[in-house]
């Protein structure tokens, strides 16, 4: 098996099963853990890790998906510059169905507005080159991973000239996110599982305030099934010693550093400001937007258009699953009013949402439980 | 919330390098990264390269991971 | 031909569809009963039942690695009979043409199709052109339908898996899909993945000649992937299906592209493969059966009907023991990066 196979080896990720549950038949208590990264809440459904966890081990999702988490009013100014006649909206796949007050991107796309899907900003700069009448503007959503990125992108832009590339910034950052959780006393969790190439770029260190303020283990973990056993496994053994420190269980790829040459990049392009997070509200300082000197790139500053008054769905209760104070199945419109093919609220929009993941990669319901 | 795939490096120019896993190849830009080679394996995320596997580090997991559970009696 | 790009002139009626008809259409997909040139044609059927199929094919790019959409609209159409049994008797193409395609192209395709019929052992009986306006159309659209004879014996449909029953595949999930998916050039990825359409007929009717009434259903999983198929036949029968992830076959390039675009190979569309729902006591001969033909080399045994949960329910048993259930694709398939 080659080295990096080995971390899909099916025998070790039944082995670490094993020992979570040797582990947790010792526990003095139940503990709660919460992932913030939308990669975990897809693996933990696409492994079934659920239906293998010991009942006094929960695992809840987080604000970890920036499809989710991202305004009604970003998805509607973004739909508000499709309608111009000399706009190209580039935009990563993700956001294609995300609904904004009236429509999504890709009923703007049916309705003949110029929306195409590409798999890096780099794409999209691209397409600006051949379009040079063009106003190319590029949806820019994610979080550490990405941001960097955008930057590199727009660095590109600047260096070769190329002057109608704009990015609609809607950009943020997880550990002020982290930290606004864990200061909200409605909150009950034990552990950060945290989240493996968010890491890579702001490294182990980018959780020590959250450490050292909230006193709660923060592991970083990959997403394989067995990263994720044993970061498990890591976060239990702190809890056990009522410890609280950052670990690296992805060492891998990630170091207590993380990549500074990508920090400097992001750093260079972007400054923090405060930013809105659907379903949550306003956390300080975890956005990104454009420093002064790259405001030509800003969408937001260089397109003049009309925005529509953006109206918020009633009854869901995002904010509260994205918190993970409840879970998917018990907001009143999981799976009836709201599913993955007529989403309401921000976590069923994206495929890796908290109640999208439910829905598609729930656990499954056993016919001698429904017939009592 | 960040797919990223291990891809190898194939080749370079300049801040680009072309990588690839199992026949899929893609350009991807080496700007975050220092000192890549042709042979690295690079974490590669929307076309760009984010670290460089450290293959000491993987091994060691590993390692380390089969030792637990054979200490714990799990390695039947 | 005159013209090296198609005009709307082919589509009236006239000289030129005339010309277009006898000096490219019916030369390359030549059969006997158009040489009858009739309003339609006299298929003689020897059996009391006909299994009757359309569809309509109007993928983009219209070529791509392993194939067309000339052979994909014949292939297509020749399997959908197959997964009732039937031997398929004749297929009419109707062709829907955009101002200015090029002729080079157009017969490019039709040589496809006639070798594609010819594979199948199938005649093209009938068929229509049109012509549309620049714009109206994107470059071909085409439609073929088709009839198959069906055996009085032979009783093959989604309702009929049970409880016990195994669930195999002939080869690899996900290629078609993805090849297609590869070709977008602002993905800018270059993949060695090529098309699996393919023809299932004679696949098809060797194992109902050997197995008969043992083989329950057949389906093949193209849009919304193999997921999307078989929870369809979990609904229609009432049972539950259990597939295990350890037996999917699916090649490394595949694996590897999905992973890089945040895709499931499980709902990628697939041309050339079916689902053989069996009664379990002949499921290892009949995987043995479909790897001795070539459309059938990576056959497998990738799941079974039954187990205590809900009525049509899907389950995954995951590589490392875990179960989770899975959904039909809603919606596109979409590249994601988050």
């Amino acid at each position: 098996m080659s080295l990096l196979g080995q971390f899909r080896d099916p025998q070790l990720a039944q082995q670490l099963v094993s020992q979570l549950h040797q582990r947790a038949a010792t526990l003095a208590r139940p503990v709660t853990l919460m992932e913030v990264c939308g990669t975990h809440t897809m693996a933990i459904g696409q492994h079934g890790l659920r239906s293998l966890f010991p009942e006094n081990i929960r695992l809840v999702s987080g604000p970890g998906c920036p499809v989710c988490v991202t305004p009604v009013t970003t998805i509607d100014h973004a739909i508000a510059l499709s309608k111009h006649r000399d706009v190209i909206i580039t935009t990563f796949g993700d956001m294609m169905r995300v609904p904004g007050s009236t429509c999504s991107l890709q009923q703007q796309s049916a309705l003949g507005g110029d929306v195409r899907i590409v798999y890096s900003s780099l794409d999209a700069l691209a397409i600006a080159g051949k379009n040079p009448d063009k106003k190319v503007v590029f949806i820019g959503i994610g979080f550490e991973t990405t941001a960097p990125t955008i930057a590199g992108a727009i660095l590109t832009a600047n260096q070769q000239g190329i002057d109608n590339f704009f990015v609609l910034c809607a950009h943020k950052t997880m550990p002020q996110a982290m930290t606004a959780l864990s200061d909200d006393p409605e909150l009950n969790i034990d552990g950060y599982l945290c989240p493996a190439h968010v890491s890579a770029v702001i490294g182990g260190a980018g959780y020590q305030p959250l450490v050292d303020r909230c006193h709660i283990p923060c592991v970083v973990t990959g997403f394989e099934a067995l990263d994720i056993l044993q970061g498990v496994l890591m976060a239990l053994a702190q809890i056990e010693r009522s410890q609280a420190q950052v670990e690296i269980q992805y060492r891998r790829f990630v170091t207590m550093d993380g990549n500074q040459k990508a920090q400097r990049l992001l750093n260079q392009v972007f400054e923090p400001c405060d930013a809105n997070w659907r379903g949550i509200g306003v956390i300080a300082k975890s956005g990104l937007r454009l420093r002064g000197e790259y405001a030509c790139f800003d969408a937001a500053q260089q397109i003049n258009t009309v925005i529509e008054p953006s109206q918020e769905p009633v009854g869901c209760l995002c904010g509260d699953v994205l918190k993970g104070i409840v879970s998917p199945a018990e907001c009143p419109l999981f799976g009836l009013r709201c599913t993955p093919l007529s989403p309401v609220g921000a976590c069923m929009v994206s495929s890796e949402g908290s109640c999208a993941a439910q829905y598609r990669f729930g656990q499954p319901i056993k016919e001698s439980i429904q017939r009592g | 919330m960040c797919l990223a795939v291990p891809m190898k490096v194939m080749e370079i120019e300049q801040e680009n390098a072309t990588c690839c896993v199992d026949g899929v190849s893609r350009n991807v830009s080496l700007m975050m990264l220092d000192g890549v080679v042709v042979g690295d394996y690079v974490l590669t995320h929307a076309g760009f390269a984010i670290e460089k596997l450290d293959p000491h580090e993987a091994q060691e997991t590993i390692t380390l991971l089969r030792q637990l559970l054979a200490a714990t009696g799990d390695d039947s | 031909m005159d013209s090296d790009i198609i005009l709307l002139g082919h589509g009236s009626g006239g000289e030129l569809s005339h010309q277009l008809l006898e000096r490219l259409i019916i030369p390359i997909l030549n059969d006997s009963d158009f040489s009858q040139r009739n309003d339609a044609a006299v298929i003689d059927c020897p059996t009391r039942q006909l299994a009757f199929s359309t569809d309509s094919y109007v993928v983009d790019p219209i070529f791509f690695p392993g194939g067309n959409i000339g052979d994909l609209a014949i292939n297509g159409t020749v399997n959908d009979l197959a997964m009732r049994g039937a031997i398929p008797l004749a297929i009419s193409v109707a062709l829907i043409l955009e101002e200015g395609f090029a002729v080079a192209e157009l017969r490019r395709i039709l040589l496809s199709m006639a070798a594609a019929a010819r594979h199948a052992g199938v005649d093209i009986v009938t068929g229509d052109t049109k012509v549309v306006p620049r714009g109206s159309a994107d470059q071909i659209f085409i439609n073929t339908s088709g009839v198959g004879m069906l055996n009085d014996n032979v009783s093959i449909s989604g309702n009929q898996a049970s409880v016990g029953d195994r669930v195999l595949i002939n080869g690899t999930i996900g290629d078609h899909g993805m090849t297609v998916l590869a070709c977008r050039e602002e993905l800018a990825m270059s993949a060695p993945v090529t098309t699996d359409s393919a023809a299932l007929n004679h696949l098809v009717a060797e194992l109902v000649d050997v197995f008969g009434a043992k083989i329950h259903v057949l389906r093949d999983p193209t849009r919304g992937g193999v997921a999307t198929t078989l929870k369809e036949i979990a609904l229609q029968s009432q049972v539950a299906i259990q597939l295990n992830e350890t037996c999917l076959p699916v090649n490394p390039a595949v694996s590897s592209l999905s992973a890089l675009l945040g895709l499931d190979p499980l709902f990628v569309a697939n041309e050339g493969k079916m689902l053989v729902i069996v009664a379990a006591e002949i499921a290892d001969e009949a995987v043995t059966l479909m790897r001795r033909h070539a459309v059938g080399r990576d056959a497998a045994d990738i799941g079974e009907i039954g187990g205590d949960f809900e009525a049509g329910s899907l389950i995954l048993n995951t590589a490392i023991g875990g179960q989770r259930r899975v959904e039909m694709l809603s919606g596109d398939l979409l590249p994601r990066i988050c």
